[in-house]
């Protein structure tokens, strides 16, 4: 196939947006299901596009094909912009993560999403979505990557803020774009930054300078920690992670793109791609790996006490997010990305099952919930498989790419390792936690006015087979896909090690000491939740009453929620600095001007009473005015 | 000599219609209405076809093009001068666009028709006299006439305190206009001319001056100053936007504003080149105080008119720095600034209007829950307010990234770069106040006193999906007005230097 059909993998949901925006949505009638066949068929054309790519990319020399650009502008003379596309080893594993992602999602929505009122508009959102996260990983210069970036941005905005008459949803969708903009501002920042420096917008000449030693030292660093800033905002890593949790008000499906391939992927992605950057600078890259490193435990300790399914799914998101920085810091792109892959697939099956959940029980909350696997065998099984991949179990994908990492920071950030082995006993807890509640012991209930459906107040049965294919399919990635770097292939094909034989690398871990501890910590982060929540061994309530003050810290997540909205935003900003503007522009600046025209009236007047109309009067001014004049230039002249 | 005529029809076509509304035609709303629809409609259309045949080849830099000349007043050397470069022909369709569609908003207006059109038109011909006139006593009397309708616009069919704001603005604007004419003459006496090309070609510097040339740099800049309008000079805009009936504030925020920073660009900064330099950090730094603390000041409103007003405020300090930053980049910048902002502030004070008229509510705090009852609204109102905090493929994205990458990479100006940064992060307070106006107004849970609240009607929807059409267009090819306005910003970059 010639090389313009990648094109087509961006433009082809992209025209899905636009037949659904402006042919669909305002002619069809609501009930029809077309809006998501349409999405359908262009993320699965665009997913088969993906793997052809892939296939040539792998065959290619450098694994890299040229894609044809067009001239979009032209900034000066000499100086022009092109709306290209890259096609390397990175942006084809990115696809593959994206367009099989949001196939899954789009075809669970068609279940999922059934009935609601705004089921045309859904779709055209998840299709702008889907093409802008694809514009994103495709982009070749940091301007329409930044474009990009945006417009996921704004999707997540829109799709956050689905059921806009929620007012907690309109909250969250303000949240994640005011925050992720914050974020944004040092992306920005960082890109001028570049420009000033290298004239050029391109990202592959900036790694060749960046390589060459032509732009290093604190300029370097300075742009590197600007680009990790809007990375730190989209990916949700601390100190700006406290939209995602807010994040699941939107559609459960829509969390599970978001989560899993698009927006949150988007900032991990973003230091992959400006990696010979972050590589120049030892300081950015020791930057990326703390923050990841810190996000990672941080977030697990509130997944910890999460009572809301989603909650533990988004928190341990975050951890997971910090995990891929961790392993870009200390490792590398194949690392860091490896890991993004494993975990694309089984946490969009873990937001799907918990969404599958909440179809039968109407709610999030898992204290009602409880005793599922009999009605939901499906949901079950590949919700444990799921958790049984990110607690990181051999050989399911999660164990090969969290043991990259592990193995990379126990190499380069000795003290991030401790933080990082902590957590993954911290993730098998609270994700068995979570499948305990959930699906263990006898069903408590659910909620009773449920999702919208009447006569849910009965038994919870299992989610129709559209949403539960996807949910087996996923299970199936979450099992295989690690087997991709067992050879070593994966990282060959990223520019990282070398490849060796199957058997050889299925067993190898078992020859290592690290495997083996992080086994065991994972192993017995399950059986802590199992004698807590599943047999009741261990009481959870005495254990929370124990660490009464660390529970309530996770629980009230580090009040950073507080310190943001209430302290900074609504007192110090709000009522404080601004409300000091405004009542300094009310009357220091308009009273000036109110002033002035007052003192111009008053002054006015007095001064009439000096225009008597008597010429010896005048003269006498005169007479004064030039005694004045020759004073001055006697004295001054 | 006299060229094609074209920009005389365009100019005073408006204007005879005005005349044709004010004593000729007779008292009837819908021949008045559509007259008035019918003498904007031409301008609109003969400006588009300008636009069309400009000459956009890079040996065009710098040419004034449909260029007519007549002696007008020979005794003191003034002319009739009319002429777009790359700088002005934006803002010439702009103001034929808006000038148009503000008719169309003004449909539903009823109280007292025929003088409320005959002014609406003299503003329009006011306003394009500033943008095409060469001769600076044109310049200036356009200028000031610009007053006139304006003052009786807001004070009768205004709302709220409409008397005080009107006459402040009166006041405010002629407070300028004195020390901008001071400006005028000091140039006139110290070059013999009234020709703005000339004068700009020649360059000051060159000219025996009696006066030096800071004074008169610093005289015209005041007067532009308050147009624009730069803090602290900006108090008049927030009242008088607010209280203008909504035509009228889609013309005062949309082109009238831009007058100031066409001045800045075609006098200040062409004329006296080594005085913009020397003197461009204080202005950068004003700039910088206008975009964060009219952000911040943007924030504390809860006056639906009054925000977007502050808003403009921000927006226009993105304007100054891409004009004093001096580089190429960043003045090509603040003119596409100007260019943007017109539309989207435009359409933002349309559909405000809309929302006020049909909700009769223009409390924020009182407001909620729209968008089920107005969807259309919602969408275009969204979009409006998208574009307005900078959002890719909208024009305020591509004319606030201009900004910041020239005037961050120039090199006229020590400090550029802190201060370009303290700029960019006015787009993080503006995504707070636009989005918690969005939120606000339209969504949460649909209010009962809110039920049967009208949608746009197919005029409103027509006018609307024109602007964001345009907005839309703007910001996905920006080459598309970039193109020209380099040519006219490409001879002043040359002169600078940088």
């Amino acid at each position: 196939m010639p090389h313009q059909f990648i094109w087509l993998i961006f433009l082809l949901p992209l025209f899905s947006f636009i037949i659904i925006g402006f042919f669909v949505r305002p002619f069809v009638r609501a009930e029809s299901k077309l809006a998501g066949y349409i999405t359908i068929l262009s993320i699965g054309g665009s997913l088969a596009l993906s793997v052809w790519a892939l296939f040539a990319v792998m065959a290619a020399p450098h694994h890299e094909i040229p894609v044809p650009d067009v001239t979009w502008a032209v900034i000066e003379d000499g100086v022009t912009i092109h709306l290209g596309l890259i096609m390397d080893s990175l942006t084809a594993v990115m696809l593959i993560v994206v367009t099989v992602v949001s196939l899954m999602v789009q075809i669970y929505s068609q279940g999922y999403m059934q009935g609601d009122p705004g089921y045309h508009r859904y779709y055209a959102w998840m299709s702008l979505f889907t093409a802008s996260m694809i514009g994103l990983v495709m982009a070749d210069n940091l301007l329409f990557l930044f474009v990009f970036w945006e417009m996921v941005g704004l999707c997540s905005y829109l799709l956050i803020g689905f059921w806009f008459h929620k007012p907690s949803a309109a909250d969250a969708a303000k949240k994640a774009f005011i925050v992720t903009r914050l974020g944004d501002f040092g992306f920005l920042a960082g890109i001028l930054l570049l420009y000033l420096n290298t004239g050029t917008f391109d990202i592959y000449e900036l790694h060749e300078l960046a390589i060459a030693g032509a732009l290093a030292g604190t300029t370097l660093t300075w742009a590197a920690i600007g680009i990790f800033a809007g990375a730190v905002g989209k990916s949700a890593q601390f100190p700006l992670h406290v939209w995602l949790p807010d994040a699941m008000e939107g559609p459960t499906p829509v969390s599970a793109l978001i989560h899993a391939a698009t927006m949150v992927a988007a900032g991990v992605f973003l230091v992959a791609r400006m990696f010979p950057l972050f590589e120049h600078s030892t300081e950015a890259l020791t930057t990326v790996a703390i923050i990841g490193g810190i996000t990672a435990i941080f977030a697990a300790s509130m997944g910890l006490v999460m009572n809301d399914i989603k909650r533990v799914l988004a928190y341990s998101t975050i951890s997971q997010l910090g995990y891929m920085m961790l392993g870009l810091g200390a490792g590398g792109v194949a690392i860091g990305i490896w890991h993004l892959f494993n975990h694309a697939f089984f946490k969009a099956l873990l937001f799907l099952g918990a969404g599958s959940v909440n179809h039968a029980t109407g709610t999030f909350d898992m204290r009602l919930m409880g005793g599922l696997r009999k009605y939901m065998p499906w949901t079950y099984l590949t919700f444990v498989i799921a958790s049984l991949s990110i607690s990181g179990i051999w050989p399911l994908s999660g164990f090969w790419s969290k043991d990259e990492i592990l193995i990379n920071t126990f190499a380069h950030q000795p003290v991030l390792f401790y933080l990082a082995m902590i957590t993954v006993f911290m993730t098998a807890f609270y994700m068995f936690r979570a499948v305990f509640m959930t699906f263990g012991g006898e069903y408590r209930g659910g909620e009773p006015s449920a999702h919208g459906h009447e006569g849910h107040h009965g038994q919870p049965h299992e989610s129709p087979r559209v949403m539960t294919i996807p949910l087996m399919i996923l299970a199936a990635l979450s099992i295989l896909s690690g087997l991709w770097n067992v050879t070593g292939h994966f990282g060959a094909f990223m520019g990282h090690g070398e490849t060796h034989g199957f058997f050889t690398g299925l067993f190898h871990p078992f020859t290592q000491p690290l495997p083996w501890i992080s086994l065991i910590l994972a192993g017995s982060g399950i059986l802590l939740a199992y004698a807590m929540y599943r047999k009741s061994w261990i009481s959870p309530e005495r254990i929370g009453s124990m660490f009464k003050p660390l529970y309530t810290l996770f629980y009230r997540k580090y009040w950073f929620d507080e310190l943001y909205e209430n302290i900074i935003v609504r007192n110090a900003l709000l009522k404080g600095l601004f409300a000091g503007f405004e009542q300094f522009d009310n009357h220091v600046v308009d009273g000036a001007v109110n002033g002035v025209a007052g003192g111009a009236i008053v002054s006015g007047r007095a001064i009439r009473h000096a225009q008597t109309g008597q010429l010896q009067l005048y003269g006498l001014f005169i007479g004064i005015g030039i005694l004045a004049i020759i004073f001055v230039i006697y004295f001054f002249g | 000599m006299l060229g094609s005529g074209y920009l005389t029809t365009i100019l005073f076509l408006p204007a005879v219609g005005a005349v044709l509304v004010a004593f000729v035609l007779s008292n009837r709303d819908r021949v008045i209405k559509w007259t008035a629809a019918l003498f904007t409609f031409v301008p609109l259309a003969l400006s588009l076809i300008l636009f069309a045949l400009f000459d956009r080849s890079p040996e065009a830099a710098g040419l004034i093009q449909f260029q007519e000349r007549a002696l007008w007043i020979a005794p003191i050397n003034a002319y009739y001068h009319l002429g777009v470069d790359g700088l002005s022909l934006p803002l010439m369709v702009l103001t034929a666009f808006l000038g148009f569609l503000a008719v169309l908003i003004s449909w539903k207006i009823h109280l007292r028709v025929r003088e409320y059109f005959a002014w609406l038109l003299l503003l329009e011909t006011s306003i394009l006299g500033v943008f095409l006139s060469l001769d600076l006593l044109l310049f200036f009397i356009m200028w000031e006439i610009e007053v006139i309708p304006m003052y009786f616009l807001i004070n009768i069919w205004g709302a709220g305190r409409k008397e005080y704001s009107a006459i402040k603005y009166v006041v405010y604007t002629l407070f300028g206009s004195a020390f901008m004419l001071a400006g005028i003459l000091s140039l006139y006496f110290s070059t013999g001319s009234l020709n703005m090309v000339e004068i700009g070609q020649r360059g000051l510097g060159l000219v025996q001056s009696i006066m030096p040339a800071a004074p008169i740099f610093w005289l015209l800049l005041i007067g532009f100053a308050v147009k624009l309008p730069v803090f602290p000079f900006h108090t008049w805009l927030p009242d008088a936007h607010t209280d203008a009936p909504t035509a009228v504030s889609v013309m005062l925020a949309g082109v009238l504003i831009k007058m100031g920073g066409y001045g800045m660009i075609r006098l200040c900064v062409t004329m006296f080149p080594p005085v913009a330099q020397q003197y461009a950090v204080i202005l950068v730094i004003l700039a910088i105080i206008g975009v964060l603390y009219g952000a911040a000041v943007t924030m504390r409103q809860t006056d639906f008119k009054r925000l977007i007003a502050y808003s403009s405020i921000s927006h226009m300090g993105y304007v100054l720095l891409g004009i004093f930053a001096l580089g190429k980049v960043s003045l090509v910048g603040a003119a596409l600034q100007m260019f943007s902002h017109g539309l989207v502030t435009g359409l933002l004070f349309a559909m405000v209007g809309l929302v006020m008229h049909n909700a009769h509510e223009r409390d924020l705090r009182k407001l909620g829950g729209l968008a089920r009852q107005v969807p259309i609204i919602t969408v275009v109102f969204s979009i409006a307010g998208l574009a307005s905090l900078g959002l890719p493929s909208t024009s305020g994205f591509a004319a606030e990234f201009l900004v910041f990458v020239g005037s961050f990479s120039s090199s006229l100006v020590p400090g550029i770069q802190v201060y370009t940064i303290l700029g960019v992060f006015g787009v993080v307070v503006t995504a707070g106040y636009i989005l918690w106006m969005l939120q606000r107004v339209f969504y949460g849970p649909p209010l009962e006193q809110y039920d049967g609240t009208a949608d746009a009607d197919v005029l409103e929807r027509v006018y609307m999906f024109a602007f964001v059409a345009v907005i839309m267009l703007v910001g996905i090819y920006p080459a598309i007005i970039t193109d020209i306005i380099k040519l006219g910003i490409s001879p002043i970059a040359g002169m600078l230097g940088g």
